[in-house]
């Protein structure tokens, strides 16, 4: 007998399929009604910190180097009121061992996945993450395939999407390469069924977990270098994990008081399954097209529920166009002697204003770099650009339009943020929790939950309830 | 011929027809095939570009497909020139070497 393997089928049997692929009983941490035990999942399903931390070790992952942006920092110092101008440092994430942070999430799933004893991992995703999880899979004797979304229609490609598919191949992976369109997961799951290979999900607790890492080092670097915790940690945000993860670890270091700043390229008007304006961006990641999807409902993720929960965690969420992201790529090569690719830099872009924010003696933190190469640089980047019909021109950032043009600051005052209206989001959110098992009414024990879920009080709950005309 | 047993070639299929794509996506995307690209070994004895032939992947599954190419490479690489981008260093560099730490 043929198993139908048609479209509603498979994503019929999407469930069943994800738990065998992930290893998870995902109903076991549900209360049947809007709160799930988040906490449970992370404890039931992942490692110890220790754990991590060595299996991180072994596979030479983590430990990165932070540097202070010195002529950085005294350019934002030219712009900034008097006294004002943080000191600007950098987690340079490139340093791992497939360039990015990425390599932490993979380690910790590459390494449940052997000792579950699966054959093999699948990856879907077009970032970093693909040579990430190959790279682990390498050190680990697992066969690796990474799935992308990569050509629109006339089949032409992403440069930087096409870098990392080399990447992949030559960390011995099977690439897989697919058009525009969210229908991936569908021949992700179609992959997962015939291989039974383990969903290296970005999103499960053992990815989440081991960016925990990340945040715990920097609280410690700190304080063994200036005596103390950072005021602010900016964090490039898409799905939410880079910032979960990194939030998770500050925490855990002791360092509550540290601010978490989200920070995305605006994509404003893009639609991300459009096959005619898939070309049209010059970020394929970092950007609000997963950003405030992702934070306004998480779960719609590879796995049922997910670890990388943005909203628990952020303090603000701040957005950048993609000129001035370019401008700071350049400027850190330029003035700082560090050429690290695009994506990365979001969060330093949004960085450099935020300090002019800050008095002269805090410190703010970029935590990632990622590497640079053919394809992921601002040279094909912007040339990949004019050949899709986007003007790049020097001026006003805030002028930018999404899909038209591509501006660049004209000079370093010209950069600024913008700031995303977080009790919007987390309304949204609300929403869209309720939405998700049909909710007419909040338990005690759901009121809590979305107040941790949203870093909230009960007050907005409750009002946000009542504006939905949900009764508590 | 162009490719022969064992050649390592890049193979084209299409997974959904306009037609059977998802409806909740934009109406752009549905007026086109969901495609797929990947590579492997020609497990055929011959073959000329567009037939239908099998492949064995780098890590050993076996996948049907359109022979596209052989002996596939990347040609993506470092860009042309972009002059707008030259102010950004010299600037800066200006910007610091100007006295004064304050812009008050």
């Amino acid at each position: 007998m043929t198993k139908d393997m048609s479209y509603d089928v498979i994503m019929e049997r999407r469930t069943e399929i994800m738990k065998t692929a992930v290893g998870i009983d995902y109903e076991i941490f549900e209360s049947g009604s809007i709160a799930f035990d988040y906490e449970r999942m992370m404890k039931e399903t992942g490692y110890s910190f220790q754990e991590i931390k060595e299996i991180q070790e072994t596979t030479g992952v983590g430990n990165t180097p932070v540097y202070e942006l010195r002529n950085i920092t005294q350019l934002a110092r030219k712009f900034a009121p008097k006294g004002k101008g943080a000191r600007i440092f950098i987690k340079d994430e490139a340093g791992n061992p497939s360039g990015s942070f990425k390599a932490r999430r993979a380690a910790t799933a590459c390494y449940h996945a052997k000792r579950l004893g699966y054959k093999g991992v699948i990856a879907a995703t077009s970032g970093n993450y693909g040579a990430a999880v190959a790279s682990q899979a390498a050190m680990l004797g697992l066969k690796c395939i990474v799935l992308q979304e990569c050509y629109d229609s006339r089949g032409i490609g992403q440069p930087e999407i096409i870098e990392k598919a080399r990447a992949c191949e030559a960390l011995g992976a099977e690439v897989i390469q697919l058009s525009v369109g969210p229908e991936l997961f569908y021949t992700f799951l179609v992959l997962l069924e015939e291989t039974g290979y383990f969903n290296a999900s970005l999103y499960s607790p053992f990815g989440i977990a081991g960016v925990e890492t990340l945040g715990y080092e920097l609280s410690m670097e700190f304080r063994e270098k200036e005596g103390r915790d950072p005021d602010v940690v900016v964090i490039t945000n898409a799905g939410g994990g880079n910032l979960t993860g990194t939030a998770r670890g500050l925490i855990r270091a002791g360092a509550r008081d540290t601010k978490i700043v989200g920070a995305s390229v605006s994509l404003h008007g893009l639609h991300m399954a459009s096959d005619t304006q898939f070309n049209k961006k010059s970020f394929t990641t970092g950007h609000t097209g997963f950003g405030i999807p992702f934070a306004t409902w998480p779960d719609r993720s590879d796995v049922p529920r997910s670890a990388a929960r943005p909203l628990r965690y952020m303090d603000r969420y701040v957005t950048v166009n993609q000129g001035s992201v370019f401008y700071m790529t350049e400027l850190l090569a330029q003035l700082e002697g560090l050429e690290r690719g695009p994506a990365g830099n979001t969060a330093l872009s949004a960085a450099f204003y935020l300090a002019q924010e800050m008095d002269e003696d805090q410190i703010i933190v970029v935590q990632e770099t990622e590497y640079t190469g053919a394809g992921k640089h601002i040279n094909p980047q912007l040339t990949f650009a004019k050949e899709n019909g986007i003007e790049i021109i020097i001026g006003d950032p805030s002028k930018e339009i999404p899909g038209k043009n591509i501006i660049l600051p004209k000079d370093p005052s010209y950069i600024k943020i913008e700031e995303l209206d977080l009790n919007k989001t987390k309304k949204s959110y609300i929403k869209n929790a309720i939405n998700h098992v049909k909710a007419t009414n909040a338990t005690k024990e759901d009121l809590d939950f979305l107040v941790e879920d949203t870093k909230s009080n009960i007050e907005f709950v409750k009002t946000t309830l009542d504006e939905l005309g949900i009764s508590h | 011929m162009e490719a022969k047993r064992g050649d390592w070639v890049r193979i084209h299929n299409t997974i959904l027809e306009v037609g059977q794509r998802a409806t909740n996506i934009p109406e752009d995307t549905q007026n086109v095939p969901l495609e797929m690209w990947v590579k492997g070994f020609l497990l055929d004895e011959s073959a000329n570009i567009g037939d239908k032939v099998t492949i064995e992947t780098y890590i050993g599954r076996t996948v049907k497909g359109n022979l596209l190419e052989v002996n596939p490479y990347y040609r993506h690489d470092f860009g042309k020139s972009i002059p707008e981008l030259l102010y950004i260093g010299l600037q800066g560099r200006q910007i610091l070497a100007e006295e004064g730490d304050n812009n008050d």
